[in-house]
């Protein structure tokens, strides 16, 4: 229990003395563009609990879920298949390593023109974007697969659908979920830039107008924000993979004893 | 031993790599029987293609030509009558099962009612003494443990030829024994055939009804030995018998000459 205090502790105590900092830095501070932290607090508390959670928050966290959802299974598939299919492989893969390496938010542009400003064109967007490190990650896990789990699922008369859901799959999983991650990633900085580049509401969109309009409180409020979900998706992110990944994390610890 | 039924058949077996002047024979003209029943250990020196031969038996890779037969029928893929068991524990266990999952895996294909496939899977996993893990993981057992999840794998599978690849070479020595006297047990207790590949001649004729010794490159039988040592039998008696050591000395002799 001490053990456990004082690794709290540990990973606590940066993080506090970097807001006391601010805090005291910026109460006395008579500089524009960095307003005394409580006002932050205090415009935060205002626009985001919860007046504006509704209204721009959840679209915002709304169309990410669907979009990186729809990224992670398509890109899962796609990844599979492509590590199945030789032929498929050779042909997409220069293509594919093309497409990934343009930046997603360079895309926006064009699906503005494409779809318009609303919902759909940021889901697409998002899923876009967030496929790519899926797909390559699973190609890669899929592939890397141990031939002799593959012998034995072959000596044993597994079909195809169990070779897929009980062995490769599984065996891919601690690559698909580092994929995912990424793919979350990128997903995150999608929408926030969707909504800068072609929106009026969203997170991102009222952060924007902040900066746009002087509002430097409100701007630094949103940014908050920003930093607070990105946090909290990625340990959901962490610990929807614990729990997939259980027996992964076990093993290795297991190994290393 | 002639008037038994013959299992698994190995006729006039080539496999071989390459094509040309650069093909390189692995196996050339491999022939030999296992009865109904039978342990025959195949032993030989190290490099001799023992583990391409396996995976031509279990249907795995196919012959360059000659034949396998299983009960007669020609083995041109994994046959539903074999188990295979082989060195790389951590490897052909899916570690992200548990125990008795990992042993339920292949019987989810075969016909019959889920009673059934319970009571094979408590009974596999008896024989083997692992009753008391079958929510473990794997990676959570010691080396033998896991061999003995892999064995129960075979067994709940109900092979009538069971194909082991130097099962026991990775384990430590008092293990490397138990496993031994286990697969003994096995053989016994399910009546089933089995065929062991493996280096070490004292295992060989200690398990065996007749060693299988081969040669080095290309693969091929060098003579067949028939161990009439009488079961059951025992680590040390057994394996202080006058014959065994005979018999020891002379399997050694044959792998040093072709080596």
């Amino acid at each position: 229990m001490t053990r456990r205090l004082s690794l709290v502790a540990l990973e606590l105590w940066l993080p506090v003395v970097v807001l006391l900092g601010w805090w005291l830095w910026s109460a006395g501070a008579a500089e524009p563009f960095f307003p005394p932290l409580q006002e932050i607090l205090t415009r935060f508390r205002e626009m985001w609990l919860f007046e504006q959670f509704v209204s721009d928050v959840l679209p915002s966290l709304r169309n990410m879920a669907v979009g990186f959802g729809i990224a992670s299974v398509v890109g899962i598939a796609v990844g599979l298949v492509l590590a199945r299919v030789r032929l498929l492989r050779e042909a997409f893969e220069p293509l594919m390593h093309f497409v990934r390496a343009t930046p997603g938010v360079a895309l926006v542009p064009i699906f503005i023109l494409l779809l318009g400003f609303g919902p759909s064109m940021k889901i697409s967007i998002i899923a876009t974007a967030a496929v790519f490190p899926t797909i390559i990650a699973t190609m890669d896990g899929v592939r890397s697969a141990d031939p002799v789990l593959l012998d034995i699922s072959r000596a044993y008369q597994l079909n195809r659908r169990q070779r897929v859901t009980k062995v490769l799959l599984p065996s891919a999983g601690p690559q698909i979920f580092a994929g995912l991650q990424v793919s979350l990633q990128v997903a995150f900085v999608v929408m926030i830039a969707s909504e800068m580049l072609g929106s009026t509401e969203g997170i991102g969109a009222l952060t924007l107008l902040a900066q746009q309009s002087f509002a430097v409180t409100d701007m630094w409020s949103g940014i908050v924000l920003l930093g607070l979900l990105g946090y909290l998706v990625n340990l959901l992110f962490l610990l929807a993979r614990g729990r997939v990944l259980h027996w992964y994390d076990g093993a290795r610890k297991a190994a290393k004893e | 031993m002639s008037e038994r039924q013959v299992r698994l058949s190995i006729e006039g077996l080539h496999k071989g790599y390459g094509a040309g002047a650069a093909r390189k024979e692995v196996i050339s003209d491999l022939t030999f029987d296992v009865h109904a029943g039978e342990f025959v250990c195949i032993v030989g020196p190290s490099g001799a293609g023992k583990t391409t031969l396996l995976k031509c038996l279990t249907g795995l890779h196919p012959a360059s030509s000659g034949a396998v037969r299983l009960d007669g029928k020609v083995v041109d893929g994994p046959p539903r009558q074999m188990a295979l068991v082989l060195q790389e524990y951590t490897r052909s266990l899916m570690p992200w099962l548990t125990v008795e999952k990992n042993v339920r895996l292949p019987l989810a294909n075969l016909k019959i009612g889920k009673a059934e496939r319970e009571q094979r899977i408590t009974d596999a996993l008896r024989e083997v003494g692992l009753s008391d893990v079958r929510t473990s993981y794997p990676w959570q057992l010691s080396g033998g443990m896991q061999q003995r999840v892999a064995i129960a794998r075979a067994l709940a599978y109900r092979p009538e030829v069971l194909v082991m690849d130097e099962p026991f070479a990775s384990v430590d020595a008092q293990t490397r024994a138990d496993l031994e006297d286990l697969m003994l047990k096995v053989r016994q207790d399910f009546g089933i055939t089995i065929v062991l590949v493996t280096h070490d001649i004292d295992e060989a004729v200690y398990l065996s009804d007749r060693v299988v010794v081969v040669t080095k490159g290309p693969c091929t039988v060098d003579e067949i030995i028939p161990v009439e040592l009488p079961f059951p039998r025992d680590q040390i008696e057994t394996k202080s018998d006058p014959r065994f050591v005979d018999l020891r000395a002379r399997v050694f002799s044959r792998i040093k000459a072709s080596a």
